[in-house]
This record gives structure tokens, C-alpha cells and sequence, in this order.
């Protein structure tokens, strides 16, 4: 597992944010350089059926960009979720065509021609307006993502500042690497979520130290649910992304370590809330596992 | 904790349909599991319940926790290590999940990685032949369906108002939305997938089967019987069709009421290939 790493003053001052670039930007910035092909770009104009209807406008690729290209000579296929278009949320489009993705790459990795997946999660969820059919397409996907990640390896990045929240945290926790920003949050419940369903003592939604502490990238890699924690930098997480297809298919997925996580929850007291740093202390990154 | 009424129908179709020749194998409380045989078919069969005493206090009510998440991926993977030379058993999801569980020790503790973990282990389940079979008896909603239920090859539910598939639950999707209840109702008479009754969620074409005229609360014998057979038929469709989930895009109901996904998968086939870039 990697260490996080500080910059020095010169790569802080030279580093590129990759937060800031939208999902389109992200895709190309990630590809080499005169590789990147879209496909079903905006001007297909595939959008959500769903929205109009609801008074919502649609959005012409429905926030999900698809690229194809190359890293470091590897064909590739990037799919970026637009963080910025109805909070990133998974409706029917936009879940089709990573579904649909990861199954061609399924067909293509079967017959001989690996192409290596990276998805940029960046969503609440499923898109609420959509609901039973953004949940089904979360439901193919994760069946898609589970048959494909034996073949070749698929790497997640959360990098902010949307996070990645509901469903879709289930299938962030099956790609077979996850890269987070500290900017980043995972969850499968975001903290407005919990205190709307639970009450206030249960979660706090307004205690910022809380959240990063509970949901934050560098907890997440610390408790060994992300495996690299990157800086808020392309050059960084492309270095990432790099070092995880380096290591090739995991011997075990972190979803197959079944009889490990049981005896780490067997032994773990909830019978008051823990504190973030206990977790830390309890389930240091990879320790037994 | 909000008190939410506990619902017994995940329990009295465990207990119908594993019946008491039923083998039960040792699990947690909230997590049920027995094996059985109908007709030729050996089954096991998997259950959510609600257990009060649950340690994890956001999970008491039926919710899908850390403890289920893990030992429903155990309870299937035994199975998949069990049969690994030998007929693929089959396995039945009974679902009544009324969601994930809502806690700050879940989110701490990874429930995301749970409910993975579960996901994975139907699938892989699925995948390697064994019939993945789900009833719907009561609420199968969000992350606790996606855990427990949503991958099975074949799908069914009763038609009844008291089974439910959604996104989120009614009241909370009404505050997050501001809409009412009554507004969120007359949405989904447009707009199907944000429906809640189980006949729209049945036109998405997602269902094998609804199942009518079945007292779900306490049904009568014969209705369990003439349930057995609908499993039955389910189990023999899943043996000899495919593993993965496409059967799903090929119903009526989703040619209907997902064009979109169709229009996805076709287009986007036809451009993986190609060396012309749509933009």
C-alpha cells in the first residue's frame, strides 16, 4: 500500500488540481495525449427521458462522459461521471452507458484484448428522479464490474468534491483498486442522510471534523478501504492509477476477504460510537488481511 | 432511533417455504438460513430479519448492516465452495429489507464494503451457476436491496401494496424532494420509475414473475404451494439461460419502458470499435 506523500514547495506550486477540472477534463487529462475519443459525446444527444417530464432540464451526454484512449501505451477506457449535473446522480442513461462499457470491455477482455477500465466516481447516488431505474442500473453495473474484474484489473478514483455516496459506494468497494483525494468522501450513507434517518447524536451532519473523519479519503486509506491516498494533483493521481494497473488483478478482491472482515468485526466493542482514531488504531491499512 | 413498525413477512416466508424439514444453519440472528429440498431442487434459502437485540443499534429493525452485509456474502460463498464439484444449489433471497441501516459505526466500519461484499458473493453465486432466485414479500429499498436480492437471475413478487421496490422510502423521498406524499404519487403515474406500487415497478420489465392472490401476511397453504411452483419454474428458466443480468433488457417491459438503456447498449457497441470519434 502506498504511503500518502507531502509535496515540496516546488510540486505544490506546480501541481495541476485535478478537482477543479470537470468530468470531460478529467477523461483527457488522465489519457495520452492525442488518444482520447469520445463515444456517445453530447452531440448524440442521448439524454435522460426522465427529466423533462419532472421539469428538470436534461443534459445532452446526461453527465457520464465515455472515453476511449491509451495510458502509458495501454488501450483504455475512461468513464467520468459529471459531478456538477444533478449532483453526479446515476439515472437511466448515464447508468446504461457505464454498464453497457463494462460489459464490451467483458467481450473484448474474453477474446484476448484487455482493455483497462478506470471509473471516476463522482455522484450521491442514485439520480432520485429516476429511482427504480437509476437503482437497476447500479444493480448491472455492480454484476457488470464483478464479472469484468477478474479479467483485468478496474481502478476507482474518488477525488472530490462531489465523493461518492449510496449505491454507488458499493461499487467503489469492488473496483479492484480505489484511489481518494483527502478531498474525497466515501460513504454509503452521507451524513445529512444518517441525521435525517437516524437523529442528530447519531451523526452530526454540520461537524465538519467529523465527516472528513468518518468519510474522508485519508481515513478511508488509513482503515484500508481506499488503497492510495493522492494528492489533489494530476500528475499524482495518474502516478496512482499507473502503480495500480502495475499490480495487476488482486490475488483477492477487498469484497472477497469475507472471513477476515467477519473476525475484524467480531472483535470490535459498538457498544458506544467509536472515535475515528480508534478505528484507525483497530484497522490499520492491510494489517491481517 | 425513529420507531418504524417491524415488519414479520421476511419471517413467515423464511419459516413457509424453508418449512421444518428444513435444515437451519448457524448464522447471526438477523441473518436466516436453512436448507432445503423442493421437489428435486436443493435450495437454500436466505432471510433479513429484524432482531431487537441487534449490537449494532441502527440495525435492529431489519436493516441491511455490517453483520448481514457479511455473513449473507459467508452464507452464499459457503454454498459456491459446497457445490464447487458437484450440482449448483439453488438460492433463494427472501426479501423485506426496509433499507440499509443508517449509523455512524456502519460508515465508519465500511457498510459500503458490506453490502460489496454480499453483492459479490450473489453474483459470483450467479456466475458460476447456481440459480439466484429472489422473492420480493415486503420493502426491498435502496442499498438494502442492492445487497440482498437485487442480483438474482430471476425476480419475483407478490402483487400486493405492501411490496415495494424504490430508490428511497416514501416519506424521506417526499422531504428531500418537497413534494408531499400525495405528489409524489401522482409523478409517478408520468414518470414509472419513481413509482411506488410493484405493478409499475413491474412494467420496467425487471420481474419474472408477480405473483396475485397471495394473502402475504399469513398466506394459506395452497398459496405456499402454488408459490414452490413458481419457484420451481424459476430455478429451471435460470439453469438454462444466461448468468449474466441481460435477460432483464430483453423482457417486453424494458423494450417499452427502457428504450433509453436499449439505444445505450447499441450505440455505444457500434462506437467501441470504431476510429471515429463522436465528437
Amino acid at each position: 500500500m502506498s504511503q500518502p506523500t507531502l509535496l515540496n514547495p516546488q510540486q505544490f506550486l506546480a501541481r495541476k488540481s485535478f478537482v477543479e477540472l470537470n468530468a470531460r477534463e478529467r477523461a483527457q487529462a488522465l489519457l495520452d495525449e492525442g488518444s482520447y475519443r469520445e463515444l456517445l459525446g453530447p452531440f448524440e444527444r442521448l439524454e435522460s427521458p426522465w427529466l423533462l417530464l419532472q421539469g428538470v432540464v436534461p443534459q445532452a451526454d446526461d453527465g457520464l462522459i465515455v472515453a476511449r484512449g491509451k495510458i502509458r501505451g495501454a488501450d483504455s477506457v475512461i468513464l467520468a461521471i459529471e459531478g456538477q449535473f444533478q449532483g453526479g446522480g446515476i439515472g437511466e442513461v448515464s447508468g446504461a452507458k457505464i454498464a453497457a462499457a463494462l460489459d464490451l470491455a467483458l467481450e473484448d477482455a474474453k477474446k484476448g484484448h484487455p482493455i483497462q477500465v478506470v471509473l471516476l466516481l463522482e455522484t450521491g447516488g442514485v439520480r432520485l428522479q429516476e429511482a427504480n431505474l437509476g437503482l437497476e442500473a447500479i444493480a448491472e453495473i455492480n454484476s457488470s464490474l464483478i464479472a469484468l474484474r477478474h479479467h483485468v484489473p478496474v481502478v476507482g478514483v474518488i477525488a472530490g468534491m462531489v465523493g461518492c455516496f449510496g449505491g454507488m459506494s458499493i461499487t467503489a468497494s469492488l473496483c479492484s483498486y480505489l484511489i481518494m483525494t483527502r478531498e474525497a468522501r466515501l460513504g454509503l450513507n452521507g451524513p445529512e442522510v444518517i441525521e435525517e434517518q437516524s437523529e442528530i447524536e447519531e451523526f452530526d451532519s454540520k461537524d465538519r471534523q467529523l465527516i472528513w473523519g468518518v468519510n474522508g479519503g485519508e481515513q478511508r486509506h488509513a482503515t484500508g478501504f481506499a488503497d492510495y491516498v493522492a494528492e489533489d494533483d494530476v500528475a499524482a493521481i495518474k502516478a496512482c492509477i499507473n502503480e495500480a494497473f502495475g499490480r495487476g488483478i488482486p490475488t483477492r478482491h477487498r469484497s472477497e476477504q469475507v472471513d477476515d472482515y467477519l473476525k475484524r468485526l467480531a472483535g470490535i466493542d459498538v457498544s458506544y460510537q467509536l472515535e475515528t482514531s480508534e478505528v484507525r488504531k483497530l484497522w490499520s491499512n492491510g494489517e491481517n488481511l | 432511533m425513529n420507531e418504524k413498525p417491524i415488519s414479520t413477512r421476511g419471517r413467515v416466508w423464511f419459516e413457509a417455504l424453508a418449512g421444518k424439514p428444513a435444515k437451519h444453519v448457524p448464522s447471526v440472528p438477523s441473518v436466516l438460513v436453512a436448507d432445503t429440498m423442493m421437489e428435486k431442487e436443493r435450495v437454500r434459502f436466505l432471510a433479513i430479519v429484524p432482531d431487537p437485540d441487534n449490537r449494532f443499534p441502527c440495525a435492529r429493525q431489519g436493516q441491511v448492516g455490517l453483520q448481514e452485509g457479511w455473513n449473507l456474502a459467508k452464507q452464499v460463498r459457503d454454498v459456491i465452495k459446497a457445490d464447487e464439484s458437484s450440482e449448483k444449489r439453488a438460492v433463494i433471497a427472501i426479501v423485506d429489507v426496509p433499507s440499509q441501516a443508517y449509523g455512524r459505526r456502519e460508515e465508519l466500519l465500511g457498510i459500503f464494503l458490506a453490502a460489496a461484499a454480499a453483492t459479490d458473493a450473489y453474483v459470483s453465486a450467479r456466475l458460476a451457476g447456481h440459480p439466484v432466485i429472489s422473492l420480493l414479500v415486503g420493502h426491498a429499498i435502496s442499498g438494502g436491496f442492492l445487497t440482498h436480492g437485487a442480483q438474482a437471475n430471476r425476480l419475483l413478487a407478490f402483487n400486493d401494496s405492501g411490496v415495494i421496490v424504490h430508490a428511497m422510502a416514501k416519506n424521506a423521498a417526499a422531504r428531500v424532494t418537497r413534494r408531499t406524499v400525495e405528489e409524489l404519487d401522482q409523478l409517478a403515474e408520468a414518470v414509472i420509475p419513481m413509482s411506488y406500487k410493484i405493478e409499475d415497478y413491474a412494467k420496467l420489465g425487471t420481474l419474472y414473475k408477480l405473483i396475485d392472490g397471495v394473502n402475504v401476511d399469513s398466506p394459506e397453504p395452497k398459496q405456499v404451494d402454488q408459490v414452490r411452483a413458481d419457484l420451481l419454474a424459476a430455478i429451471a428458466e435460470a439453469r438454462s439461460g444466461q448468468r449474466d443480468l441481460r435477460n432483464r433488457l430483453r423482457s417486453k417491459g424494458a423494450q417499452k419502458n427502457r428504450s433509453a438503456t436499449l439505444v445505450v447498449r447499441q450505440r455505444l457497441a457500434a462506437e467501441w470499435h470504431s476510429n471515429e470519434t463522436s465528437l
